[in-house]
């Protein structure tokens, strides 16, 4: 006698439980942005009278100013935010030693030894007009300058972009901390002001 | 010839539904995967700007969120058309975030409160002067850690 079919479980209401998961996970969740630009807030002077400690000489502040229609100033000058990077960099760099750039002075660094390290600090400053997006683009702007210094760093010394090292191996972390050390993010940004103009 | 059968009633055969709970389940656990489960009811809009140079949140137990940007079409009439600064599911003023921070803050560990971060989800076209105010009451209540939201943008220097 031949045996009879095994009686096969009907998943028919299978695909209407499906469906039912489906929209409930389609009504109840958002497709949530968790990336972004970090920053690291300076803390409330306590003083409030004596907010900077050190005079820093003028030719060391790279001052970036952007005004209410959005325009960008760089030393005073109307820059194009695609040259922003740029000058960033030869702000810091100063290869030739000119005497409107940064200025530089020797350091011990791990794995680097003596290092000629710029004093240079950007300075940023918006107006109350200015627009986000805006202010945005050019804080990635400073960012991206100051990563692709590293990055050149890190590459011509040990062959790794800066960006690959991972925090999480020791002898990595303490390359991350003296690469930083050669060329740190200064970036100070200053009370809003309402421009004239 | 006589051997072959024809088949009785001429009917087209319907399609064979059997992978249909497979595509189903197939888009339900990308949905699962993909998206997170809504805390906060946005009342406001928000788009985020792009940049090139971001990082992904980590822990996001220890992440507080503050949404700033124009209410949503239909709350303008109460809720006037400027930007506003959204905390959890109310608006709020520049004042409130401090109660808004020790609050966040005593729902973590004591460990975990030096971590904590802040994300800013701020639409691109509101004004600085209400974000340096936020970040102004972020400084006076310690919490030093901001991350500006945006996504991730290609970053054109690469591509020439």
């Amino acid at each position: 006698m031949a045996r009879r079919d095994i009686q096969e479980i009907n998943a028919g209401s299978m695909a209407d439980i499906a469906f039912l998961l489906l929209i409930f996970f389609l009504v109840a969740t958002t497709m949530d942005i968790d990336t972004g630009i970090s920053r690291l807030l300076p803390p409330m002077p306590e003083d409030q009278e004596k907010e900077d400690d050190q005079e820093i000489r003028e030719r060391n502040v790279f001052v970036v100013l952007i005004n209410k229609d959005d325009q960008l100033f760089v030393e005073r000058e109307v820059v194009d935010i695609s040259q922003l990077r740029d000058m960033t960099k030869e702000f810091f760099v100063n290869p030739n030693d000119d005497p409107s750039l940064s200025e530089k002075r020797p350091l011990e660094v791990e794995f680097f030894g003596e290092m000629m390290v710029s004093k240079g600090v950007i300075s940023l400053r918006n107006d109350i007009g200015t627009s986000y997006g805006k202010y945005i683009a050019v804080q990635n702007e400073l960012a991206a300058a100051v990563n692709e210094l590293r990055n050149d760093l890190c590459m011509e010394r040990f062959g790794k972009k800066y960006d690959d090292l991972d925090p999480l191996d020791e002898t990595e972390n303490e390359l991350i901390d003296a690469v930083k050390k050669v060329i740190p993010m200064a970036i100070s940004e200053a009370e809003p002001r309402i421009t004239t103009k | 010839m006589s051997r072959f059968k024809k088949s009785s009633g001429k009917q087209v055969k319907a399609i064979n539904t059997a992978s249909l709970p497979d595509i189903v389940f197939m888009l339900l656990f990308f949905f699962m995967v993909t998206t997170v489960m809504r805390e906060t009811e946005l009342k406001i809009q928000v788009r985020v700007p792009e940049a090139t140079e971001i990082k992904k949140l980590e822990k996001k137990s220890l992440v507080s969120y503050i949404y700033i940007g124009k209410p949503h079409r239909a709350l303008q009439k109460t809720f006037g058309s400027e930007p506003r600064i959204q905390l959890n599911d109310q608006f709020a003023t520049p004042e409130d975030i401090r109660d808004f921070i020790t609050s966040e803050r005593e729902q973590m560990d004591e460990n975990d409160q030096k971590q904590m971060t802040v994300s800013l989800k701020i639409d691109k076209d509101t004004k600085m002067g209400i974000v340096t105010d936020v970040k102004q009451e972020l400084r006076k209540s310690s919490a030093l850690k901001i991350n500006y939201s945006s996504t991730k943008k290609v970053d054109e220097s690469l591509l020439r």
